[in-house]
């Protein structure tokens, strides 16, 4: 078998020159797993006029970058930047190759593995490097994909043992960005790029962008709703609350299906994940995959009637009550001892 | 005139739904139990379809690739208003990941003939991948528009997509053919249609047939094909015979991702403290956290 590749490689999303935070955390765990393996941390950054990006993909990590800089790729459009992906995987053959989980990641990395053939796992909630026995062959150094499977009722350890590619995305906000020690300059490889016939087959004839200003993943405190506060309405308290002790308010996936609170603040695994000083849940229950993205915060309480949720589980401190009737408790105690 | 739609859909354990029945005396849950339901976003992917065909004509062909059982959701679709649908199943098939997957259904599609239009929900409930839908376009050559929203124009073979993206939307224009994946508000699926659910309601694949027979000693495979054929209640079922594939690249043989462990999660109970949902409890907890310099 043909020696295996020691190269981890992160997939950088920009948007007009913006980077997204996913990649710069990305890097930052990728810089482990490429210490484990002995291996080189690259990032792959395609774009135009995008050098600063390259550059700043240096403080996280990054030993060298793929630079691919064209005036067509300004935007992100599936087809160029799936072949672009695809080709420069199957020459140089990364042995990891990590996406975020987000709208761009997760139409272009199926394309790339599709391709490739190359395993991909979506929305690993961690990645560790292991050796592991597999149908009783022994396989060195292999990607572990954990995630939370099927409703969140398991968690799983995907692995992809007979391929020389392995593939994950991650949400935004699961790794943690950390710049590296000492911001060492690395090689910048530019790759050209000459556009085929396919390229430009889907036009874009309008986008529309805001930056959001919702940011749960530097909040102080949440306060955050399930599908057991009952209403759009009824979250008009959490707003409350959060607004008096200086938080935010997010919502389970549960709560964003039903309407309750908008997509962007919906923290778990296909979520966002936070790491708050506190974090009040209210009416929710506690599934692995809400959990999964915020068990790490410093202090929780929980509010729900049932007294079995999962929640009271992982909860440093447990009200069984209603969360409509316990809510403004706390408002009128918290004004209170403010006055 | 008119366009050729072709629905992938998935019968799914409802995983958001899980009752205390379904629960092991350990905590855990056990899958067999779960009731078995149409996926919620390639039912909203079949309904973007038939609207087509309402306004523009044409036809509307449903794929799904899944157990014997995945019938079930096929004379779903036939009660919906679909024109075809087609049973992919094969112990052969089983165990695949997302790109096994997508190889089996890009080689039905091409058996079911010529498209204009692929239409997918966004991601199935049991695994939230999202893949399926990519690597088929990727396995069929063709563009693709994930996380579609509207079908805003559809003419002179272009089609015109809103779709989300993060923190907004764009609008995008494709040639056909092209695969779309559609989130849950790009429609309302209809009710069922009373009179289609009467004509359509016995249909059966082969492997259901297969089963009739297994049960009754009388009845004879080919004879019983013959007569749901020609009765219009036969449902086209390929097996890896039929279908030109590699059987190294289907089912588990042909996935690269292994499940290498899995563990059922067990809530462990640890320590907290009960707070009281009183006026005294909540002082109590307040007045704590003040003490800890948790606010400000």
């Amino acid at each position: 078998m043909k020696e295996l590749s020691k190269e981890v490689w992160v997939f950088i999303e920009q948007h007009s020159g913006k980077p997204a935070e996913v990649s710069f955390e990305l890097l930052s765990k990728g810089r482990k797993l490429a210490e484990k393996l002995s291996g080189i941390l690259k990032s792959v950054v395609i774009g135009h006029s995008i050098q600063a990006v390259a550059k700043e993909t240096f403080r996280y990590g990054a030993e060298e970058v793929l630079l691919i800089d064209h005036p067509d790729l300004k935007d992100y459009k599936t087809l160029p930047y799936s072949r672009i992906m695809s080709e420069l995987v199957s020459h140089y053959q990364p042995r990891i190759v990590l996406y975020g989980a987000t709208f761009v990641g997760r139409d272009l990395a199926p394309r790339v593995a599709s391709f490739t053939r190359s395993g991909l796992t979506a929305d690993c909630t961690d990645l560790q490097i292991a050796n592991v026995t597999y149908l009783r062959k022994e396989y060195q150094d292999l990607l572990l994909q954990i995630r939370p499977a099927f409703g969140g009722n398991i968690i799983a350890t995907i692995i992809t043992p007979g391929v020389p590619v392995q593939m994950a995305t991650v949400r935004e906000g699961v790794m943690e960005k950390v710049a590296a020690e000492s911001s060492r300059e690395g090689k910048i490889t530019e790759i050209p790029y000459t556009p085929d016939e396919m390229a430009a087959v889907i036009k874009i004839i309008e986008r529309y962008h805001e930056e959001s200003k919702v940011n749960l993943k530097t909040a102080p405190i949440i306060v955050a709703g399930g599908y057991g506060i009952g209403s759009k309405d009824n979250f008009s308290l959490l707003h409350e609350l959060a607004d008096l002790i200086g938080g935010e308010v997010a919502g389970s996936r549960a709560a964003v299906d039903a309407g309750f609170i908008p997509p962007n603040r919906q923290v778990g695994q296909t979520g966002v994940t936070v790491r708050p000083k506190l974090y009040i849940a209210c009416g929710i229950s506690g599934a692995i995959q809400h959990r999964a993205g915020m068990k790490d915060a410093k202090k929780i309480i929980a509010v729900n009637t049932d007294h079995d949720a999962p929640i009271f589980d992982i909860c440093h401190y447990g009200i069984i009550g209603d969360a409509m009737e316990v809510i403004p408790m706390f408002i009128e105690a918290y004004r209170h001892k403010l006055k | 005139m008119g366009y050729k739609s072709i629905v992938l859909v998935k019968q799914v354990p409802d995983t958001a739904n899980i009752s205390g029945q379904v629960m092991r005396p350990d905590g855990t849950v056990n899958r067999a139990k779960l009731p078995a339901i149409f996926n919620p976003e390639d039912k909203v992917a079949l309904e973007v379809a038939l609207q087509i065909k309402d306004k523009y004509g044409g036809e509307v062909k449903v794929i799904t690739m899944g157990p014997p059982k995945a019938s079930d959701v096929l004379r779903e679709c036939l009660y919906l208003g679909a024109d075809a649908v087609f049973l992919v199943s094969d112990r052969k098939f089983a165990g695949a990941d997302t790109l096994a997957t997508s190889y089996v259904i890009s080689q039905a599609i091409k058996k079911t003939g010529d498209f204009d239009l692929i239409f997918a929900g966004r991601q199935a409930i049991d695994g939230d991948t999202a893949q399926v839908g990519p690597q088929t376009a990727e396995k069929l050559g063709i563009p693709q528009i994930t996380y579609a929203e509207e079908i805003t124009d559809l003419r002179n073979g272009r089609i015109t997509v809103k779709r989300r993206i993060d923190g907004g939307h764009e609008v995008l224009e494709s040639p056909l053919p092209v695969l779309i994946t559609v989130i849950k508000s790009a429609a309302m699926p209809r009710p069922f249609q009373a009179k289609r659910v009467m004509a359509v309601k016995n249909a059966r694949s082969l492997l259901d047939l297969e089963k009739m027979t297994e049960s009754n000693s009388l009845l004879n495979i080919d004879d019983l094909k013959v007569e749901y054929i020609s009765n219009n209640l036969y449902i086209p079922t390929y097996t890896v015979d039929d279908l030109d594939v590699d059987p190294d690249r289907c089912g588990l043989a042909g996935s690269p991702t292994k499940v290498h462990k899995v563990e059922y999660v067990v809530l462990d109970g640890g320590e907290h403290e009960e707070i009281e949902p009183t006026k005294e409890g909540i002082d109590h907890l307040v007045d704590k956290l003040m003490r800890d310099h948790i606010f400000g």
